[in-house]
């Protein structure tokens, strides 16, 4: 397969603070690569806030901007209409194309950032909106969120003798989005750059606004060694636990299907987060992926 | 130039069409809610040129603005109550973004009981948040005053946000004659505003919002406190420039004396309660007796020394305050009165809160109250007796 070329200049700076094998770091690194220089950026409060911008250090070559944590869609609705303005009113960005995207983890999406994110989508700005999911609170040290898939350990929902980890499945963002009737929605994993880029590339080419799920192996939350972050990725997507796909206008669109669909085991095994479940629970979840891919016809 | 007779809501989008505001985001609550209605037909009808996002809170609205401003548009926003308090964590990150976004807060109760008429609690909630806090007295002052607000905000020495605040259903809902500016006057007066420092450009790219670590959060906050100290002497000045443009002044902007000369008793007050004072002043000149008012305008930055000098030969001072700092037994002015203030007999009223009329009898107890008063008491004026 003939490989897209894409630009070498880097608008994420190295050097930042992210941890060694931190995918959320690779997830700014390769919007950005496709989004250029003329892109404004919103990062609500969590990990990606924290360690791309220690003042006064910055990792950010493009405008960028952290209010709080759970605005994220507001701030981006009120960069998008400053544009508007500013081009109207003083003839500033005459002609160009600014990119206003947000890069939000899960918790500041699909928890306490969902009334605005819904508010901005329903609103239509012309916004690119997109969450990387490491699937907890990383930055406070491993909550659960929403967002958390069933049965994972996390602090706030240890597994023990009356508990198996977290009791609820994972809420289904890329649907919700999709519900709000606009024009892009895309779900993509870092250990498929070419895929994830090629949906921000063409998401940026939309007018109006647009939602990618990305997800993003985390070291610490989950529990792998560094070296495994993107490894540990492909094994979400060629298990069918993260299916790649988008919904253009609507009409759903699986982006890549896996040639052979592997065992879930094989992503759960190599996860801390998983080590307390046995071999009955684990049947459990299969069943629950192999329903979720025959619905989305995956198989 | 021209007068028109109008509410104060009204007034107030007024204010924002002459200052040819980029952005407007809010949320509807009452008393508020005719004022960002009113932006909202004067942009569907091409009167005013700007964006109107309609957030769905006022967390959001805030939030919106937050993000216009550091994109370098001039940005407003209106609310009441809840509202504000909803964007209580919001309005520390304009303060401390040097955002000079200007907010028009109608002061209403707070719940619990749910309670939509007049006091002071809301904007007092927020009085450290870094805001610059203005109440204002009529109608006519709300437009001055929210006109001035950008001129203050923008200022290159400020960089701060604007509260102005205005008595819900008081003033919000009453009709009084209003002098508006020329729509070129006011254009020429406030320009177009061109963020000094940074804004979110492409061009000059910035990073706004860092973690301001232990090293360096202190010095931060200090620049913050400094600025707003210092924006006293702009607000002077705007008060006096203003003046020269449009004929009318408030005092000198900071705060405003009326009939000290001679007056042993003088009652400090804000917001509306004013004109009622200055009313029952009136009538006691007539009678021979001398009280005064000192009409406190600018509460953030609070004028120590204005304040001071107003009151260096009264005898008997009256606070009336509109609000309540529960387990303390007094208003927010009553505090600040008497942190301010030594050796001097100091009262301080809690009056009208929830909407509860201040009558005229009821200014006429005060200064008896605190006429004949032995000591600095608080005391609540306008309690049902059941």
């Amino acid at each position: 397969m003939k490989q897209p070329k894409y630009p070498r200049e880097e608008y994420f700076g190295p050097g930042h603070r992210g941890c060694s094998g931190c995918g959320a770091a690779m997830v700014a690194r390769m919007v950005l690569k496709v989004a250029g220089k003329d892109s404004i950026v919103v990062t609500p409060t969590g990990c990606l806030e924290v360690f791309s911008t220690p003042y006064p250090e910055t990792a950010w070559r493009v405008p960028w901007i952290h209010v709080a944590f759970e605005n994220a869609g507001a701030v981006a609705s009120g960069i998008e209409a400053a544009i508007k303005a500013l081009r109207r009113k003083r003839g500033m960005y005459k002609d160009r194309k600014i990119n206003v995207i947000v890069i939000a983890g899960d918790g500041g999406t699909a928890d306490i950032g969902f009334q605005s994110l819904s508010g901005a989508m329903e609103r239509g700005h012309n916004i690119l909106y997109i969450m990387y999911d490491n699937e907890a609170y990383m930055n406070t040290g491993v909550q659960r969120s929403s967002s958390t898939p069933l049965f994972a350990s996390a602090t706030t929902s240890p597994p023990g003798k009356y508990s198996k980890g977290e009791d609820r499945p994972k809420k289904d963002m890329p649907f919700i989005m999709a519900a709000h009737g606009i024009p892009y929605v895309a779900t993509a994993c870092i250990s498929y750059p070419t895929d994830f880029m090629k949906k921000v590339k063409k998401a940026l080419s939309i007018e109006g606004p647009k939602f990618i799920h990305v997800l993003q192996p985390c070291t610490v939350g989950w529990g792998f060694p560094a070296n495994e972050t993107i490894e540990i990725g492909r094994l979400a997507v060629e298990t069918g636990v993260f299916p790649l796909f988008e919904i253009e206008n609507g009409k759903l669109k699986i982006t890549y299907k896996p040639p052979k669909r592997k065992p879930l085991k094989e992503y759960i095994k190599r996860q801390k987060r998983f080590r307390h479940l046995t071999d009955e629970d684990i049947e459990i979840l299969q069943k629950y992926v192999d329903e979720r891919c025959k619905m989305l016809g995956l198989d | 130039m021209k007068t028109i007779i109008t509410r104060g809501t009204y007034a107030a989008a007024e204010a924002v069409r002459l200052a040819d505001v980029d952005v407007v985001a809010a949320y509807p609550i009452t008393p508020q809610t005719e004022c960002v209605e009113k932006i909202a037909e004067f942009i569907a009808n091409g009167e005013l040129n700007a964006e109107y996002i309609k957030a769905e809170s006022e967390h959001s609205a805030i939030s919106a603005i937050i993000g216009s401003s550091a994109t370098g548009a001039r940005s407003f926003t209106a609310t009441s109550s809840q509202g504000l308090a909803l964007m209580h964590e919001i309005l520390y990150i304009a303060s401390g973004l040097r955002l000079p976004i200007v907010l028009v807060n109608v002061n209403r109760a707070l719940s619990a009981p749910i309670n939509i008429w007049c006091d002071h609690q809301d904007s007092i909630s927020e009085r450290d948040t870094g805001f610059i806090q203005l109440y204002v007295e009529d109608n006519q002052e709300i437009l001055d005053t929210i006109i001035q607000a950008f001129k203050i905000a923008e200022d290159k020495d400020v960089l701060l946000p604007v509260m102005v605040n205005l008595d819900g259903f008081i003033l919000s809902h009453t009709y009084e004659p209003v002098v508006l500016p020329d729509e070129e006057d006011v254009k020429e007066y406030l320009g177009v505003y061109e963020p000094p420092h940074y804004s979110l450009n492409p061009d000059k790219p910035v990073t706004v919002g860092p973690v301001g670590v232990p090293k360096y959060y202190m010095e931060i906050r200090k620049q913050l406190n400094d600025a707003i100290n210092n924006s006293v002497k702009i607000i002077k000045k705007v008060n006096k420039e203003y003046k020269k443009l449009f004929g009318r002044e408030y005092g000198d902007g900071l705060i405003e004396c009326y009939n000290l000369d001679n007056a042993d008793t003088v009652l400090v007050a804000m917001g509306s309660v004013c004109g009622t004072v200055k009313h029952v002043i009136n009538n006691l000149k007539k009678e021979g007796k001398d009280v005064g008012l000192v009409k406190v305008r600018c509460y953030r930055p609070f004028p120590k020394k204005e304040i001071k000098k107003a009151l260096k030969d009264a005898e008997n001072i009256a606070v009336l305050d509109k609000n309540v700092c529960f387990g303390f037994d007094m208003g927010s002015l009553g505090l600040d009165i008497n942190a301010t203030i030594k050796d001097k007999k100091i009262c301080n009223y809690i009056v009208g809160l929830g909407g509860r009329d201040i009558k005229i009898e009821h200014i006429k107890e005060i200064i008896n109250h605190v006429e004949k008063s032995k000591e600095n008491t608080t005391k609540w004026i306008g309690l049902n007796k059941y």
